[in-house]
């Protein structure tokens, strides 16, 4: 076979991901290092240089260490065991594999749960000596959890057993038995020998009565194209590709179904339709895509699509919930704290989630439930869940694009749990850990706090007492004045004005009138925010104008309550002048600052105020205390 | 169901089954678009690490079909030693310039002006000041939160384990113990201020599925890696090409006409070169197919220690 040949019948081969799970002591890193090792896709140097470890840090005496060849991290090689999941690439003449290997021990679930969620195919490996032991459920379980369709049982050490068949029949029974329960379509028994090599490139001689394929043969030919879901088109919005103003490229992978040029499509949450114009795929325009390809299209109308939304068939859709069930695998040192929210992520979406219920956990060893009010590192329980955005999933059995998730925690960012989500039960018959009128609420208004619970607590209706006037007028002694009297009273008060909102807005001396304007309807949407908490504002700007002073009111009022109060204080240009005591009339006059309300701009005196006050009024603050009692803006 | 029927549909089925095969390199090009892509969508600054290698080159090919038919929104940044082969920089740009890529590069400024280079203070020395620092100077002087790399993790035993999205504290160091579980397609990309992450989008690739893509997809690659006759001396068993007059004048003079070509691509005093006839992309993959070397043991830093490899990248190297 000439080299250009090699090439195009290798660019034909298809990808098989598996998993390998096991202990320490099953041999599964030998057998990995056998397949690699006799599939010769190992370079002479790298054998040179295992055997010159093997000769320091071995453990298999006199024979080559397959294992060594697998173990990377230096602290890892001093224990002679492997910690995490390592990928592992080789190839055949039929296929190329990755292997993610990961070590079996029950503290390292987590590095299982992470190698086996891409995987087609898991190896599981028992000693042929122990049979199926705890451990080979566990990592059954798991494979089962994350919806792995193919199971190859590797029964490993028959040379210890003297390649005995009944030892072989009586294991496959027994797992045969145990697995009912679980859901893996395709289960396949090998026996093997990984240090000797039985039947794992090669049909071994020493047991003539298994008619079985050999362990490499079997991952070549295993069929796995149709382990795609080719049905239910879902291609969630990844990127948006905007080069110029007539392209507008929404950019993802396909998650499952097949997407073709003129489909009618739907983008969902906001069910808007379309048809695809085009799709161009990585090796230019195509007529259709499909799962796993990655790809961008347009639609022939233009409508507004970001990431996190998801195209869909508008005759086959996925469900679009806040609340639903999952299978959560916690995966962090730190464990859940069940009142804490989360951030999930999910496809191309982000969102916060909180933690409902936790039905039950599973123990792995007994495939029993317990109750349990948290989950640990390495625990798996069954939860319910509420998100602040909608989510379009389906269940992860039919789908395991669309149905898993991750969780990460707010502070510290770690992915500290991964879910798998369950539709059995409708949303609505699902615990809520508050109330479906509190939910409603939540949705539509946030706090469940009512602002009438704040002002009862408060003894005040939140409103804003806005005191406008010329410069030295005396706002700010009153608007001082008043809220040291409120506070003493036990009220809850702020004063908004130039210097406390100084720090975070500007000024508003100095502003143009335009400028102006637009700070003090910043400071009106301040005001408003705080009234609604129930908490009295005490606002005292110049605001010479009678219409921003309309606009100021509109914005602070609701639809059916008064929250605005105007006082003004009626003082003179001379009266201001005398109390001035930043010297700003005598700058004004002189030409050195311009907008000087009095000097070069016009003050329109409010025509209904709701308390006037004249210049120099000792009283002003029994005045103004009397009308917020007479309207019950304070009460006891 | 009749015969007939029955081997209909089985017909019909296998040919749906071949027309929606999908090759490994499909495969992989999708996924390192997706990520690509994801690493975009998600990072507020992040930055394409260009080393000029053949990996490095299928890298930014991938992120071309990533934005298609728009630009690539970040810039690719080439950390360089000084040291680079000088066919290497001026192919660097030579397309920098054709393809009107946003590229940065950085060096050591300090390092260059002290003189630091391999034959004076040793390669330990050099890729640490002129390599790691420069990069971990690269990257904290444009703040990016993200830094794509061409790592793949068949290259040498220490990256098997190493995640695509790989987590680096502020002072950029990698804990093998401490890096986040990875599932599914679905990437963690939270990070606080100074926090990043370095990802490998061709992570899954190996050796032969970069030189298959670079066939397949014309990737226009620096022509050490191809035979011709160079100019080279033996220096402990590696064959070094005499790229310029700094290389002190005991070895220049040895300087002998081979037949050769580069495997892997770095400082040019640090790179040895193998004897070889492979001019063209077919006659390396055969030559690789046969080859009684693994690709990095030209390198000649890996002779550093044990571990050495492992080490680097716990100070912040790739």
């Amino acid at each position: 076979m000439d080299i250009k040949h090699f090439l195009d019948k290798d660019q034909e081969k298809d990808l098989l991901r598996l998993l390998t799970a096991g202990s320490v002591d099953d041999g599964k890193s030998t057998l990995i290092g056998r397949l690699l090792f006799d599939s010769k896709k190992l370079y002479e140097d790298q054998l040179a240089s295992l055997e010159r470890d093997s000769k320091r840090e071995g453990h298999a005496g006199e024979e080559i260490d397959y294992a060594l060849l697998l173990d990377g991290l230096k602290a890892e090689r001093e224990q002679g065991i492997t910690i995490d999941v390592a990928y592992r690439y080789f190839s055949t003449n039929k296929r190329k594999f990755i292997i993610a290997d990961t070590p079996g021990h029950e503290q390292y679930t987590r590095n299982m749960i992470t190698g086996g969620s891409t995987a087609n195919l898991a190896i599981l490996l028992a000693d042929a000596r122990k049979g199926i032991i705890t451990q080979t459920k566990r990592h059954t379980f798991l494979v089962s959890l994350l919806g792995i369709k193919h199971v190859v049982l590797a029964i490993n050490k028959m040379d210890l057993v003297d390649f005995s068949q009944e030892v072989f029949e009586n294991i496959r029974k027994d797992y045969i038995d145990f697995t009912t329960q679980l859901d893996i379509p395709d289960i396949t028994f090998i026996p093997v020998s990984a240090l000797k090599g039985d039947n794992v490139v090669d049909i071994s001689p020493n047991m003539p009565w298994y008619h079985g394929k050999s362990l490499l043969e079997f991952l070549e030919t295993v069929h796995i194209a149709s382990d795609r879901n080719f049905e239910d088109l879902r291609f969630p919005v990844q990127y948006v590709i905007r080069p110029s103003l007539d392209y507008r490229g929404f950019a993802g992978k396909i998650a499952s179904g097949i997407l073709r040029k003129g489909d009618e499509v739907m983008t969902l949450p906001s069910r808007k339709t379309s048809r695809v114009k085009s799709i161009l795929g990585a090796q230019g325009e195509v007529d259709e895509v499909f799962p796993p390809l990655s790809c961008s299209i347009t639609l022939e109308d233009e409508i507004d699509i970001s990431r996190g939304e998801m195209i869909v068939h508008p005759n086959n859709l996925p469900k679009v919930e806040r609340h639903f069930e999952a299978m959560l695998v916690w995966m962090d040192e730190t464990e859940m704290d069940p009142y804490a929210p989360y951030y999930l992520k999910h496809n191309t979406h982000t969102t916060k989630a909180r933690i409902d219920q936790i039905s039950y956990k599973v123990n792995v060893n007994s495939m029993e439930k317990e109750e349990c009010n948290l989950l640990k590192l390495n625990e798996i329980g069954r939860i319910t869940l509420t998100t602040s955005d909608v989510l379009i999933f389906d269940p992860y059995r039919k789908n395991r694009h669309t149905g898993a998730f991750i969780l990460i925690h707010t502070i510290t960012h770690n992915t500290v749990a991964v879910g798998m989500i369950i539709d059995k039960l409708g949303s609505q018959e699902l615990p809520y850990r508050i109330s479906e009128h509190e939910k409603q609420h939540i949705a539509n208004y946030g706090s469940l706090i009512r602002i009438g619970e704040r002002e009862k607590r408060y003894g005040q209706k939140g409103v804003t007492l806005w005191i406008t006037g010329l410069h030295g007028s005396g706002k700010n002694q009153l608007a001082y004045a008043l809220e040291k009297e409120l506070f003493k009273m036990g009220k809850n008060v702020l004063v908004l004005d130039g210097k406390s909102m100084g720090k975070g807005f500007a000024r508003e001396l100095d502003l143009s009138p335009t400028e102006r304007n637009k700070y003090l309807k910043q400071i009106a949407r301040v005001s408003r925010f705080l009234n609604e908490q129930g908490i009295l504002t005490i606002c005292s700007f110049v605001s010479p104008e009678e219409e921003i002073r309309r606009q100021l009111k509109e914005i602070i009022n609701e639809e059916s309550e008064n929250r605005f109060l105007t006082i003004h204080m009626n003082a003179g240009l001379d009266y201001c002048k005398a109390h001035d005591q930043y010297g700003l009339y005598e700058k004004a006059e002189k030409g050195e600052i311009f907008h000087m309300v009095g000097i070069d701009e016009k003050f329109e005196a409010p025509q209904n105020p709701d308390i006037r006050i004249e210049e120099g009024d000792e009283t002003a603050l029994e005045k103004v205390l009397n009308i917020l009692n007479e309207r019950k803006i304070i009460f006891d | 169901m009749p015969d007939s029927v029955r081997s209909f549909i089985g017909e019909f089925v296998q040919q749906q089954r071949m027309k929606y095969k999908i090759s490994n390199l499909q495969e992989l090009e999708a996924e390192a678009i997706h990520i690509i892509r994801e690493v975009a969508a998600e990072f507020e600054n992040p930055v394409m690490l260009y080393s000029i290698g053949k990996d490095s080159s299928v890298m930014v090919r991938l992120a071309e079909k990533a934005f298609a038919p728009g630009k690539v929104p970040f810039p690719l940044m080439h950390i360089d030693s000084k040291w680079k082969f000088k066919e290497m920089i001026e192919f660097r740009d030579r397309y920098a310039k054709e393809k009107n890529w946003d590229l940065i590069v950085h060096y050591n400024k300090k390092g260059f002006e002290e003189g630091i280079g391999p034959f004076t203070h040793g390669s330990k020395v050099h890729t640490d000041i002129m390599k790691t620092q420069a990069l971990l100077e690269g990257l904290n002087k444009y703040q990016f939160d993200a830094a794509f790399g061409g790592a793949r993790r068949d290259e040498e035993k220490s990256r098997a384990k190493e995640r695509i999205y790989s987590f680096r504290d502020k002072y950029h160091r990698w804990d093998p113990k401490n890096q986040r579980p990875e599932l599914w397609d679905i990437y963690n990309a939270m990070v606080h201020k100074g926090e990043s992450i370095r990802v490998f989008p061709i992570s899954n690739w190996t050796e032969l599925d970069i030189w298959q893509y670079i066939r397949l997809e014309n990737i226009p690659i620096v022509p050490l890696y191809f035979a011709k006759r160079r100019p080279v001396v033996e220096i402990d068993g590696n064959l070094i090409l005499v790229d310029d007059d700094r290389m002190p004048e005991k070895y220049r003079k040895q300087a002998k006409m081979r037949m050769v070509r580069f495997r892997t691509l770095g400082c040019y005093p640090l790179t040895g070169a193998v004897e070889s006839s492979a001019d063209t992309v077919e006659k390396i993959v055969e030559e690789m197919m046969t080859a009684t070397h693994s690709e990095r043991t030209t390198r000649v830093i890996d002779f550093d220690g044990e571990a050495s490899m492992e080490q680097k990248k716990r100070e912040g190297y790739f």
